[in-house]
């Protein structure tokens, strides 16, 4: 897209300069207050927006012209995959609840990403900043649909993924990412900047999307490969987004380093806490792995995110608060979120399962300070009461922690022994917290955080029955109530992936087509 | 081992998800607009208030005076999703680029007659700020709307409206030699009195609260007077009669967008007039409301083009606006 | 020195992309994935334009990136001719 002033060829930094030169305007009819309502409440200080520098300097034309480039070949592939059956060329079927995990838990904060940017973009005074801000919500909602459109395939022909908007608003574990957004969107427009455009999408995305995703290609899965790296292609303009806004909020004003920090210290940690699901994805639900949790966490976040930290110091900024727990925390996290899904098949959309022994030599390989010395003889012992025929179902409702609303599976630092508990009390109520960063962010904002809407909780005050059901009725079983709330299909959805409809019918399909080509 | 996966028919379990079937039957396949739209935003048990608006939920049908028994009666007739939408303009914005090379490659530029090309410039350049307007009053439905089918399309037309500036933009280094004519522009913008009552339309519409409204204020009511009477008018009619074709080439784009997302405007203000009379009320009033502040914000624009003739024409295109609105069930 | 990286789908359209990067950039490192090339630089990475250019024989916009990147660390400079990645510590 060649563009000239009169006969003079511009270049790019110049051109997109003019694309957006003096677009806006100080408004005289209606005060700024009035226009930009939600600028000022944070206390970050901006004085000259015209200093915002853009990193990426896309024009709309030639974004349409590439992203319908991504668009279309990403949906050639998804059209391919559906019509040749590609999921059954995945390596096992064990792996499909992995991208259950993905449909259920990621895509929805996707669509959240989506909003929450055209929020801040409405609510940016700056020219480029509100650009930036609203492409990435464009992109954003890319990247639900075509999430959506992948897996619906996955949809017809497997379980647990078919009531995911449904289940996202009440099943426990789904409140794990689903309050993390909610959070960062209730957030002012400065906080969910660095809350999701900083934190969430540069320090940690490379983990969910880079690594996973490059797994999914590993075990087969061209589908999830291909959405995964096309939403990863608008990611690096959205990372370079993400560090120009800390940039650009540091150097407007000195006053805002110590807000900068509480927000990069709080959204690390939350965003953190996340990715736990991330983790076991990698370690447990991959068949074929390529790397493992901690080994992915040493390079996207120790070494990249070190560099990151390096390069802020400048500005005052320090990496972010109870980094020593999180580097012991990679030998555990992943393990103990399994224990944790095994225990609660139950309970859940997706299947769960001991590993193999190979897949058990791996773990231990990879982790050599933790797996066989707390992890593994508990995998075992739990195989070998199923085999016994007790199948272990924990039907006791977890406590889950106030912040991040993952059950207390998490150990102290220090001693993996011991589980980790923190509380505070709060205008007469106790409050309960997994961590020293979770109660942190909870004092901080304790208004904020006493109003989440805890899974566990909801249930025990009965607010997680279908209308109608009585519990007072003779024989009630709660647990199956519960799931009935949570559109759970008893014996399709949950339990181990050992006998599951799941496991039979892949088998079965997949013996068809070796036939067929006999 | 040999696979041959493509002959294996498998019934499937389901057609859909759950809660695509509630709406349209379990027995039928979705289409990519329906499971990229239908209920994809969030809708109950949110975990905090938002801190800017503590009255609300994150989503909440009550920032709104329009009640809808379901926000996802809203359709848009285009059926765009991302990758819909941005095929669509992928595909124009090929076209406008090759009519940029033609007027370019031609020098078409140079032979328009000095007066029209200083009628272009002091018509069309103030636009990328009312098109800059377009953009945040979008934005604020995508953000503040309730529902992905009413809000979906916002994010679409906000986009748009930048794109939209855009072009103007480069209309104006084409036309125009320096890029000082964009600071010329800007300056009308601000203190011309042609342009203060547009202005004064556009910075009303970012004080408002209500969704709705806003839609009836920019996509309904301004877009609607706007378009119709600068680009399919005053340069596609009257400039192009006066050796201005090169113009209509430079907006086509703006044309051709028009004439498309009018049909999902259409399709949007019909879906909440007719949901309940209370409904169509409101739509009346503000849509009366905000047509004469729009009609009367344009005249003194149309008369930069059309002079003396600008009465009449902007009454044409008001009676062809009041047309639309009657057939989408409005009566003005 | 901190590190930067590029990623990139492994394709038909970037192996001439990566090998002209890896000519640009002699101290850096190609790691190989599944699916993906991950180039990793002491400091600073650039990308040319013009060697692309001559690999693929035909007009290249750097901005054709987008389609295949994956993902990048560090400051970003783009220009028509160039895009830089570097840490300033
Ligand atoms: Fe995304
Ligand atoms: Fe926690």
């Amino acid at each position: 897209m060649d563009m000239k002033v009169g006969k003079k060829k511009l270049g790019l930094k110049e051109k997109y300069q003019h694309m957006t030169r003096g677009l806006g305007w100080e408004t005289t009819y209606q005060s700024m207050d009035d226009v930009f309502p939600f600028v000022k409440y944070e206390g970050i200080k901006i004085h000259d927006w015209d200093k915002w520098e853009d990193p990426f300097r896309l024009t709309m034309d030639a974004y349409w012209k590439y992203q319908a480039e991504k668009e279309r070949k990403l949906y050639a592939i998804i059209d391919a995959y559906a019509q040749n059956n590609g999921h059954l060329n995945v390596t096992d079927a064990r792996y499909l609840n992995a991208i259950k995990l993905f449909l259920n838990g990621i895509s929805p904060l996707e669509y959240m990403a989506h909003r929450g940017f055209a929020m801040t973009g409405r609510q940016f005074p700056g020219v480029g900043a509100r650009v930036a801000c609203l492409m990435q919500s464009l992109d954003e909602i890319r990247h639900a649909q075509t999430q959506i459109h992948s897996l619906s395939n996955y949809n017809k022909y497997y379980n647990g993924f078919h009531d995911y908007r449904h289940m996202l608003e009440r099943v426990w574990y789904l409140s794990v990412p689903r309050s993390f957004f909610d959070d960062a969107v209730t957030a002012g427009p400065f906080e969910f900047m660095v809350a999701i455009g900083f934190s969430f999408e540069y320090v940690l995305t490379n983990l969910l999307f880079v690594p996973f995703v490059s797994g999914a290609a590993y075990n087969g899965d061209m589908g999830t490969m291909t959405f995964g790296f096309s939403a990863q292609s608008d990611e690096a303009r959205h990372m370079t987004l993400g560090l120009e806004v800390i940039k650009f909020v540091l150097e407007q004003d000195p006053d805002n380093l110590p807000i900068v920090q509480q927000w990069i210290d709080k959204w690390t940690w939350r965003g953190y806490r996340v990715l736990t699901l991330v983790g076991m994805m990698m370690d447990y639900m991959l068949p074929k792995r390529i790397m493992s949790w901690k080994e992915a966490w040493e390079v996207y976040f120790e070494e990249n995110g070190g560099a990151l930290f390096k390069d802020l110091a400048r500005y005052g900024i320090r990496p972010p608060k109870w980094l020593d727990q999180i580097e012991q925390d990679k030998d555990h996290i992943s393990h103990q979120a399994w224990a944790t899904f095994y225990n609660y098949a139950a309970a859940c959309n997706f299947h769960t399962w001991i590993p193999t022994d190979d897949e058990l030599d791996w773990l231990s390989q990879k982790y050599p300070n933790s797996f066989d010395k707390y992890y593994r003889p508990r995998l075992e012992h739990w195989r070998e009461e199923a085999k016994k025929g007790n199948r272990f179902y924990n039907k006791t409702l977890p406590m889950l922690c106030q912040t991040c609303q993952i059950p207390m599976i998490f150990t102290e630092p220090g001693d993996p022994t011991q589980i980790c508990y923190r509380e505070v009390d709060y205008k007469d109520n106790k409050y309960h917290f997994c961590s020293d960063g979770c109660k942190e962010i909870f004092e901080h904002e304790p208004e904020k955080y006493i109003q989440a809407w805890l899974p566990v909780h909801q249930i025990y005050q009965g607010n997680c029955f279908e209308e109608g059901v009585d519990p007072t009725a003779e024989g009630f079983d709660p647990l199956s109530a519960v799931l009935d709330y949570y559109h759970l299909a008893q014996g399709r959805d949950n339990l181990d992936f050992e006998g599951s409809e799941d496991q039979k019918n892949f088998e079965a399909w997949r013996g068809m087509a070796t036939k067929n080509a006999a | 081992m040999q696979m041959d996966l493509r002959t294996v028919t498998i019934k499937p379990q389901r057609q859909t998800f759950d809660h695509i079937a509630r709406r349209i039957g379990a027995d039928k396949a979705a289409t990519r607009y329906q499971e990229g739209t239908l209920e994809v935003q969030a809708t109950h048990n949110f975990h905090y208030r938002p801190t800017w608006d503590p009255d609300h939920e994150i989503f909440d049908a009550s920032r709104s005076a329009i009640k809808m028994a379901d926000w996802y009666a809203f359709k848009d007739p285009r059926q765009f999703y991302y990758g819909a939408y941005t095929l669509a303009r992928a595909k124009q914005q090929e076209t406008a680029e090759s009519n940029f090379d033609f007027v370019e490659g031609r020098g078409l530029a140079d032979t328009l007659p000095a007066e029209l090309t200083d009628t272009v410039l002091k018509l069309l350049l103030p636009l990328r700020h009312a098109a800059w307007g377009g953009n945040m009053n979008a934005a604020f439905i995508t953000a503040y709307g309730y529902g992905t089918a009413l809000t979906q399309p916002c994010i679409f037309h906000s986009m748009d409206m930048l794109g939209i500036a855009q072009y103007i933009t480069r209309v104006g280094l084409l036309l125009g030699d320096d890029v000082e004519v964009l600071d010329t522009a800007k300056q009308s913008w601000m203190e011309d009195s042609a342009w203060q009552g547009l202005r004064r339309y556009v910075e009303d519409c970012f004080v408002l609260k209500d969704p709705l409204e806003v839609f009836v204020a920019q996509m309904v009511a301004l877009d609607g007077l706007l378009y119709p009477l600068v680009y399919e008018t005053i340069i596609d009619n009257v400039l192009s009669s006066k050796g201005g074709t090169p113009i209509a080439m430079l907006t086509q784009f703006m044309t051709d967008w028009f004439a498309e997302t009018r049909k999902w405007v259409d399709a949007t203000v019909k879906t909440a007039a007719a949901e309940s009379a209370e409904n169509k009320t409101q739509m009346e009033t503000w849509i009366t409301h905000w047509r004469d502040r729009a009609a009367a914000a344009l005249m003194p624009i149309a008369q930069i083009a059309l002079g003396a003739e600008a009465d009449a024409i902007t009454s044409e295109v008001v009676d062809q606006f009041n047309a639309r609105m009657a057939k989408a069930g409005v009566s003005l | 020195m901190s590190k930067v990286f590029i990623a990139l789908q492994t394709n038909d359209d970037t192996r001439q992309i990566i090998q002209a990067i890896l000519a640009d950039n002699p101290h850096a490192i190609c790691n190989e994935q599944p699916a993906m090339v991950k180039i990793d630089a002491e400091g600073s990475l650039v990308v040319r334009r013009s060697t692309i250019e001559e690999l693929i024989g035909r007009d290249f916009d750097l901005q054709e990136l987008h389609i295949n990147l994956i993902s990048l660390t560090g400051n970003v400079d783009e220009t028509d001719d160039e895009l830089t990645l570097s840490w300033n510590a």
